[in-house]
Formats: structure tokens, sequence, C-alpha cells
């Protein structure tokens, strides 16, 4: 977007377009950087924990007008902002806190959607503390400003207001872009190449958009309606999608390649990881995979559903990331009386986000640390009845920097549960790359690319997951957003991009 | 949207679907599923191909109702809807090129074992088809199954053709000599049974399994056999195994997880058609909840039961 207002930080309150015509500014003159200071972090008010261990409703419950606008005042308007640095889809962050905080809330939306095709899902999920907000500066000194929560003011406000977004009405560029994948990857890169006039299908293999939005992250942390409008607004703006449509299967690599003049594919780390372990294939193990497709995609967390799902007095998920901490808070929700979590290193180490592991702790988690199983126990009908495990000691860093667990001989003991939910981790899906031998992976599966995405196979780009291994939401649309600028270069005829839209390594730690 | 075009009973519980679905009837190749999910709220099933017709863009699925899912699909009627239908899922059958094969179908699995058959046919192989049910008013795809070769048809009480299992009737085929592979779809019960004919004549032997699937790409595990001691997924490794490596027993025991589940399901749905009843079909007590209840006979019963094929 290049034709938004652009206003500077003393431009004043009063005048603006607003939004909203009750908008009242949080103080009746424009501060000075001293006084911004002098503003505490407001807190996102959330469910009461017990209350919401019971039930599927959104944890967080969003700011009000008033506390985002107090929010916003705590913005120093760097000249430098660092923070846009540490954003993988390079969001223009003190533009659109400083177009709320006059209440210019559709000049704040058309920015913040310019930059960033699903605020609402980013708003909720990304790890701001190692990114934007771990950068900020205000965090040398205390709290830095909220940046997810007033993302996510401003992208609901968006959702509600459809009517105040301009529409982007490109000239058709007669080009085709083929997107193989509608998780967070292929659903930003779809809305960047449509912005850029390309005729834009993505193929998903399920029945509905939006991949591990959809079946992966609970509804209590991304409500399922949330990430359908992104997907519409997608729609909206011309973007076809082809649910049902296995790459690999339906279709081949090939035959996109000839039908379309670009392809992106985006189909993620589909495979479970198992313990490899005996007694998994017990009846009460899942993969973390299942369990939550189940419950979201397939909506068996409500009682109306015909998909089954097992509900275990006690559960056990072994795992320490953002996807153990989403399978063990959904048993709770289904009735668990005890939920564990069950990881082989320390608490320090837990690579899932702080604020789902503090949920968590307040939800009533139970946390096992340096424990590893060994064996899953079942009983004569091969129900699962417990884990026998090890405790672990940890040694020195290993290449991820993390303390090596180490088992300590002798120290093995049993979990009594009736539900095991593994949680460690995905692979590479062989199936779309299997049929296309030109493709080059490495030898863990995964597919190459150059520095912008290109794979070996000319006009097939890649990104997300089927590229950098198991990450983060926001890295996977990093790389969306970086493929569809060198897809754009690519369909102009001026391959390799020219000018850094992001770049391919933000700065950000990997989940595990 | 997938229109139901034709549609017709072929036993007491199996019910035979034509259904659109141009893409799938173009490509797929025999031994190969689709995943049908009828629309919200609905569960997705997998389903083998039972046949295809390119020039209408259609495709035949042969269901067995034996769950509130299943009776749903059923209950279609021609110019109804499937909402979703993925596919073609799966690797296609192993045909072997010259020879005799067998094709043994057991129930709805003769619908499953038919596509293979006439696969075989067509390449040249000489094809023994060897079906059964438990009487005469379940036996299915006979008539089709002719088109492919000579068909022997059993029924365990005698009512019609050969008295007795399919696994008695196979022995004789292979006693005669000259059987190059068998192909054997039906109720796990019966494709173990089957294994056990023909290892000891080290024919190859090829079982399709129908395990409990959510998305058909290999990204749930939900489908996970053990099959020569190693872990595979049904959806992407197979659906169709050597049948003397299969752990037939640990099959049987997977399917039949939700077997409380579908139980409570199919006794809601049923009282609901009934009467106005509100209860919902997951029960709040959770009929899922982990049967540590269950006894060990019900157990039992369930690994028995849980042979229903898919479809």
């Amino acid at each position: 977007m290049t034709d938004q207002p652009n206003p500077t930080p003393d431009q004043g309150v009063p005048g603006a377009s607003h939004g909203d015509s009750e908008f009242q500014p949080a103080f009746d003159h424009p501060l000075t950087p001293r006084e911004r200071m002098t503003i505490e972090r407001t807190h996102m008010p959330e469910q009461d924990a017990l209350a919401r261990a019971a039930n599927f409703h959104e944890v967080n419950l969003g700011y009000s007008e008033q506390l985002a606008v107090l929010e916003a005042e705590r913005c120093l308007q760097c000249k430098n902002p660092v923070c846009i640095a540490g954003c993988p889809v390079r969001v223009n962050i003190p533009l659109f806190i400083e177009l709320l905080r006059i209440g210019d809330m559709a000049g704040a939306a058309a920015s913040l959607l310019g930059d960033n095709a699903l605020p609402c899902v980013t708003g909720r999920v990304c790890p701001q503390e190692i990114q934007c907000e771990g950068i900020c500066v205000r965090a040398k000194k205390g709290s830095p400003v909220a940046i997810g929560a007033l993302e996510r003011y401003v992208a609901d406000w968006a959702m509600e207001h459809p009517e105040s977004i301009p529409v982007a009405s490109p000239q058709a560029s007669g080009k085709s872009v083929a997107i193989v994948g509608s998780g967070p990857s292929g659903l930003t890169a779809a809305g960047e190449l449509v912005k850029s006039g390309h005729d834009v299908t993505i193929f998903e293999a399920f029945h509905a958009a939006g991949g591990v939005l959809i079946y992966g992250i609970p509804e209590f942390r991304l409500p399922k309606d949330i990430v359908q409008g992104e997907v519409d607004r997608l729609v909206a703006s011309g973007v076809k999608i082809e649910a049902n449509a296995i790459i690999g299967r339906t279709y081949t690599l090939h035959e996109l390649r000839e039908r379309f003049d670009a392809v992106f594919i985006a189909v993620g780390a589909g495979l479970p990881v198992f313990m490899n372990v005996p007694g998994e294939n017990l009846k009460g193990v899942y993969s973390a995979n299942e369990y939550l497709t189940r419950v979201n995609l397939m909506g068996a967390w409500n009682p109306e559903s015909d998909t089954p799902i097992l509900r275990g007095h006690r559960v056990v998920v072994v795992g320490g990331g953002n996807v153990a901490m989403d399978a063990v808070r959904t048993a709770k929700r289904l009735g668990a009386e005890e939920a564990t979590i069950v990881y082989r290193r320390g608490k320090q180490e837990l690579p899932a986000r702080a604020e789902e592991v503090h949920h968590a702790e307040q939800e009533g988690i139970r946390f096992d640390f340096q424990v590893a199983p060994v064996e899953v126990l079942g009983d004569e009908n091969r129900w699962v009845t417990g884990i026998r495990s090890i405790r672990m000691e940890l040694g020195e860093p290993d290449a991820s920097g993390r303390r090596r667990p180490m088992p300590i001989e002798g120290s093995e003991f049993e979990i009594e549960c009736e539900m095991v939910v593994v949680a460690i981790g995905t692979r590479s899906n062989p199936l779309l790359t299997a049929s296309e031998p030109d493709l080059e992976i490495n030898p863990w599966g995964y597919i190459v690319t150059d520095e912008h995405g290109m794979t070996s196979v000319p006009g097939v780009f890649a990104g997300g997951d089927i590229v950098r291994g198991a990450a983060t939401v926001i890295l996977a649309m990093g790389d969306g957003k970086r493929s569809a600028h060198a897809i754009d270069a690519w369909l102009g005829g001026a391959y390799p991009p020219t000018g850094e839209v992001v770049s391919g390594e933000p700065a950000a730690v990997a989940a595990e | 949207m997938h229109t139901v075009v034709d549609k017709a009973r072929l036993s007491p519980n199996v019910t035979r679907l034509v259904i659109e679905a141009p893409r799938i009837a173009e490509i797929r190749r025999p031994g190969q599923f689709v995943i049908v999910h009828r629309g919200p709220g609905a569960e997705r099933i997998p389903l083998t191909i039972a046949d295809a017709d390119r020039e209408r863009g259609t495709i035949t699925l042969v269901i067995q109702a034996v769950g509130k899912s299943t009776e749903d699909l059923v209950a279609l009627e021609v110019g109804e809807g499937i909402q979703d239908v993925a596919g073609p899922l799966g690797r296609a059958t192993e045909l072997i090129e010259s020879g005799h094969a067998v094709c043994v179908g057991g129930g709805v699995g003769t619908a499953v074992v038919y596509p293979i058959a006439l696969g075989l046919a067509e390449s040249g192989v000489k094809v023994t088809s060897v079906i059964g049910g438990r009487s005469k008013e379940w036996v299915i795809f006979e008539d089709e199954l002719r088109r492919a070769g000579e068909v022997v048809t059993c029924t365990d009480d005698g009512s019609y053709g050969r008295h007795g299992f399919v696994t008695d009737a196979l022995r004789d085929v292979i006693e005669a000599g000259g059987v190059d592979a068998v192909y054997a779809v039906g109720p796990v019960p019966m494709m173990r049974a089957v294994a056990e004919v023909t290892r000891p004549y080290g024919v190859p032997t090829f079982a399709s399994l129908n395990a409990i699937m959510l998305d058909g790409t290999g990204m749930c595990g939900g489908c996970r056999v053990q099959v020569g001691g190693k872990t595979v997924y049904a959806c992407v490794d197979g659906p169709e195994f050597d049948a003397h490596a299969v752990d037939f027993r640990e099959l049987a025991d997977r399917l039949g997880t939700y077997r409380e589940f579908e139980a409570h399901a199919l006794e809601v749905a049923h009282r609901r058609a009934a009467e106005k009843d509100e209860a919902p079909i997951h029960a709040p007590d959770g009929s899922c909840l982990i049967p540590a209840l269950a006894t060990a006979a019900e157990q039992q019963e369930a690994a028995a039961a849980a042979g229903e094929p898919k479809g």
C-alpha cells in the first residue's frame, strides 16, 4: 500500500477520519515521550482460568477501544523502528499503532492489511515476545508495547468493518499461480499474489481451508470463525480455493506446472513423529495431529459432531512445544481430571510460548520435567493404562543450544493414564515430493530452494515448514510473502527479484 | 458437491451409490479409495472405489451401513449430494501381469475386490473369484465379477452356491495348482484366515486394510498398522499389503477403538428418527471414555466385529 496517510506523531487527535465516531483520545494533549514512558503496559483481559478450563471459548478476550488507545499511547514512534525488523512479514508497526492512537481505524486497518494478509491470526498466535516485542526499545526499561494485542484489536475491527477497507482492484496480469496448501504460508502468498493482479488458485487436501490454523490450533486460542473470516476475505479479493485436491494424488505437480505459470508449494510438515517405543499402537495413543484434527477440524469437542474422540480421566501429553500445550489444554477441556505434560528437558527449555505455558499452568495442567517415556503400558484388552518413563539429567548444551537430556540409570517409574498424546514434532510428507523426481529434496525430505524460494524446478517455489522444517505460523507467513515477491518477479521475467520484502531468516527462534 | 446419480440396495445392509466425481473417475486405478465427507458435522469416511465411468464422470461406492455415519450416507437419495470427495487416495494395487490370480471377497469387500479382478483380467491374467456371504441375500457383485472370469460363490448357511467359508473354496482352487497370487478383501478375520490358507503354499497374498483414517494423506497416523514388524500407514503405504506380514490382531484391535461411541451414536440416531430426541451424539459423560470398564469378553467380541470392512 503506498497511498496511505502518513501522519507524524504530533499531528494531533481530532479531524482524522475516524473509523468510529465515538472515538475518545486517551489524553487531552499530545504526550511527550517522557509522559508515554510513564504509562504501564495494558493487560489483555482473559477468561477466568477455572471457567475456561471447562469450555472452548477463546481465552484472551481482546482490548476495548479505551485499553487499545491507552496502549497505543505507549508507543514512542521511534525514528528507527526496530520492531519492524523483528517481524517476519515486516508489518509497519509504528504506523498502524499511530493511526489507531489518533482514531483513524480505517487507516490503521488498511495499513495493517497491506502488510499482513492474516492479522487476526498473527495477533493471536505470534510469539511476539521473541519478535517485535522482544526488540521493542521499551522492553529495555520495563515492558514492551503490547504490539500483538494492538494488532489483534485493529485486525478484529477490520473484520467487523469490511465496508471501511478499500477494495484493491489491481490490473490483471494475465498470469496464473497455483498454490499447494492453504495454511499460513499459502494463504499469505495468495493474498500477496492476488494484490499483484495474478490469477491465484489454492489446492487444499482437506475439505476446509486454513491448514494448521484450522486443524491444529484449538478454538480457545484461535476461533475457527476468525480463520474462516480471513479465508473469506482472500476469496472476496479473488483467490480461488479448490478443496479435496491432494497434489501427488488428485493432480501431479507436473500437471500444475503445465496449467499454471508458476507454482508455490506450501504443504507444511505433515507427518507425525512417534516415540518409537513399545506399546505405541495401543488404543488410547494419539499423534497430536490426529487428536487435534479430530477436535478442531472435525469439531469433536462439540457433542453434535459425528467424529468420535477418546476422553481419559488422566491424559499424558508427551512434548514441550506449542502443539503439546494445545493438546494438553484440549484434554483438560474434554474433561480430563489430570492432564500432564511429560517433557524430557526442564521448564527453561520448553519450546512453547511463555504465554501458552503460563495459561496452561493457570488451568491446572501438570508438568513432569526431565522425564522421557520408554514404553506405553496397556491392559489385556490393549487399552492404555500408563507410561513407563525414565528420569533425565541435563548435560552439556547440544547443537540447539539447549542442555542435552541424558537418562538416569535405574530411575524408571510409571505414570498411570488412560490416554497418551504424542506431540514431539512432525516431519516432511513425501506424498507430493515423491511424485516429482526433478524436485530436489534434502536428506530429511524437505524441499531445497534458492535464497528467494525457488526450487530446482523452474517456476516452482516452496516455503513454510516443507522447506524449513516444523516452525511457527509467522515464519511460514514470512516465507509466503517472500516467495510471492519472487514469484511476481519470475512472472514479470525479472527473476531474481530485487529489493528485500522480508528476509529469509527473520530475527526469531523457531519452535522445536 | 458430488451428486448421487444412481442408487441400489445390494444386500440387507449394503448399498451402491454412483456419484459424480469426474476427476477421480478419470485417473483412479484399482485398489484406490476416496474419503467422503457428507457435510458439516459429518465424519470423514474412507471408501474404496468399486468402479468408475470416465465418460459419465462418475465413481461407484459400495457402502455397508454399520454406524450412524454410514447410515447417513446410504440414506442419500438420487439427486442429493455429498459435499466432499477427496482422492483418489492410496497406492494402486500391484497387479500381476500374467498367470492365474484368485480374488477373494467377503461381504462388502466383494465390491472392493471387483476393480482388482477387472484390472487383472484386462491385462490378460486368468481370474478366479471366490466370494461369500452369510446367506444368498448377502452375496453381492457376483454378476460383475463374472466379467473377470470364473466365480465361486459360498454361503455360510449353504442357501446359495457352495456351503461353507471362502477359505475352504480358496484352498481347493490352490490345491488344483497354478495360482500365482491371491487378493483378499473382506472382514479382518476373513483376510487373516485367507493369509493362513495361502501361507503354506507360498502364494503371494495381498490384503486391503480398512484402518481408521482422518485425512488419508499420512498426516494423522491413525491408520498405522504393523507389517513385517514395521509400523506403516495404510493410507499412503497401502491400503494393500503382504497379507503374510500384516499384524491382523492389532488391526482388528485398533478398529475397535470407537466401538462404544459408534453404538451410542447409532442408538441416538435411531431414537431421534423415531421421536423428537435431543440427546447429543457424544454422550456428555463421554460414551467414548476409555473403557477400562469394558470386559475382556466384550473386547474380544469387538475385535471380531471390527472385521466389518470400510466399504
